[in-house]
């Protein structure tokens, strides 16, 4: 069942690709517009490159959080998903692997070429394509708990935010943080092996809450 | 069996309904009645565990749906007011994956076989978007041609659908109730379906 929820989401995907374009564009706007705007000064654009491309990958992966659950919301399939005799959760992780194939694995792929602009190393390049490989899924996860807490009210948008940022945080910190320790020839094992602990954490508990806050919104 | 004891529904300071209590034998059709906002859907939500009710205790063969869990989904389908067939996906694949959804997998033969009943022949890889109201909503009631389940509880199955529909459905509603099977359900339409026993519930 759970291949058959990722299946159906990803050809709802293909269906409707301006879905999916608009947040891969949304990522490579911001992150070409820094180079633009603050010009040609290669240290200073070296250092802040992680931040930005971070911040821009998680600012484009919550513009996608409102139709993780929207669309199933109003045409009454989310319904039929709580009455599924499937383990919920289980549903829940399948939609939120769909919508990081979706929203996440194109950031992802992107990043090194974004990169470039920033003059970032070669090896820096590579160890931010993994800290969001790692990192982005973890966003889809969270990102699923606070869709199903505002789902069906109005002004949704900003309330997930509010809601999902503070949760977003710490992987932001640890997903910038093990760029900026390569770049500064620092060991960056500790920021990846905490950021695969969150992702572990969040594949265990996130579904859980997802499917209990879900439950409550449909109520 | 199914049986509801003194369910009441309250949507914030406003009671919907109370102390409403029904028992349903195989093969018995409940018809629920009542004007516009008189909490039909609210109490159909709540049969299906969507819900809780304010009130009251829920059972299925005399254990409380809310200890049963998955095992009373496994016997229940609900279509509501929303169809659940998705835009983008056609009238095929939306019945294969609802189907699934339910724990039912069927093949695409199967599918094209209850969609033709449903008199959606040749409609079948066409998007929902481009069918009328009524068209998807037989792609939605095609569900209980292929599903199994025991107790069927649908929202205002007639809404939107003709009168050769209508007749069609009726058969299928017969049909099931005569394999032992329930119906509880909503309709401002008339219809006539024989069952070995029916109640009539009225909410005020």
């Amino acid at each position: 069942m759970f291949f058959w929820i990722v299946q159906r989401d990803l050809l709802l995907a293909v269906r409707r690709r301006s879905d999916v374009l608009t947040t891969l564009f949304f990522f490579i706007i911001v992150v070409s517009l820094f180079p633009l705007s603050v010009g040609p000064e290669m240290n200073m654009l070296r250092t802040m490159a992680p931040g930005v491309v971070w911040v821009a990958a998680l600012l484009a992966s919550m513009l996608s959080l409102g139709r993780l659950f929207a669309s199933d919301y109003l045409d009454g399939t989310l319904e039929q998903m709580l009455l599924s005799p499937h383990s919920l959760p289980f549903l829940v992780l399948g939609k939120a692997l769909a919508h990081w194939l979706v929203s996440g694995v194109p950031l992802v792929m992107m990043a090194p070429v974004l990169g470039i602009q920033y003059d970032l190393p070669l090896d820096a390049l590579f160890v931010l394509t993994l800290s969001l490989m790692l990192g982005t899924p973890v966003l889809s996860l969270i990102g699923a708990i606070g869709a199903g807490l505002t789902l069906g009210l109005r002004g949704s948008g900003v309330l997930v935010s509010l809601l999902v940022l503070p949760l977003y945080i710490p992987v932001l910190i640890f997903g910038a943080g093990a760029v900026e320790a390569n770049m500064a020839g620092v060991e960056f094992d500790a920021h990846l092996s905490l950021l695969g602990a969150f992702l572990l954490v969040s594949i265990v508990f996130a579904p859980w809450a997802a499917a209990a806050s879900l439950r409550v919104s449909m109520e | 069996m199914f049986q509801g004891t003194n369910l009441a529904c309250v949507r914030g300071d406003r009671k919907l309904f109370e102390s409403i209590s029904f028992k349903l034998e195989a093969g018995g059709l409940m018809q629920v009645n009542g004007p516009n906002g008189s909490g039909k859907t609210s109490l159909l939500r709540i049969l299906c565990g969507l819900s809780s009710p304010g009130m009251g205790i829920i059972s299925w063969n005399d254990v409380a749906i809310g200890t049963l869990g998955s095992e009373y989904f496994r016997e229940l389908t609900y279509i509501g007011h929303l169809s659940g067939t998705k835009d983008d996906l056609t009238a095929l694949e939306n019945l294969r994956i609802s189907s699934a959804l339910a724990g039912q997998k069927i093949s695409d033969k199967q599918a094209q076989d209850a969609l033709t009943y449903m008199g959606l022949r040749g409609r079948e890889s066409l998007p929902a978007k481009v069918l009328s109201q009524g068209q998807r909503r037989r792609v939605a009631l095609a569900r209980l041609l292929v599903c199994k389940t025991k107790l069927w509880i649908l929202d205002e199955p007639l809404a939107a659908l003709d009168v050769s529909a209508v007749k069609l459905m009726q058969a299928l509603l017969e049909q099931h109730l005569k394999q032992e099977g329930m119906v509880i359900m909503t309709t401002h339409q008339d219809i006539d379906v024989t069952a070995a026993s029916t109640i009539q519930l009225q909410l005020a």
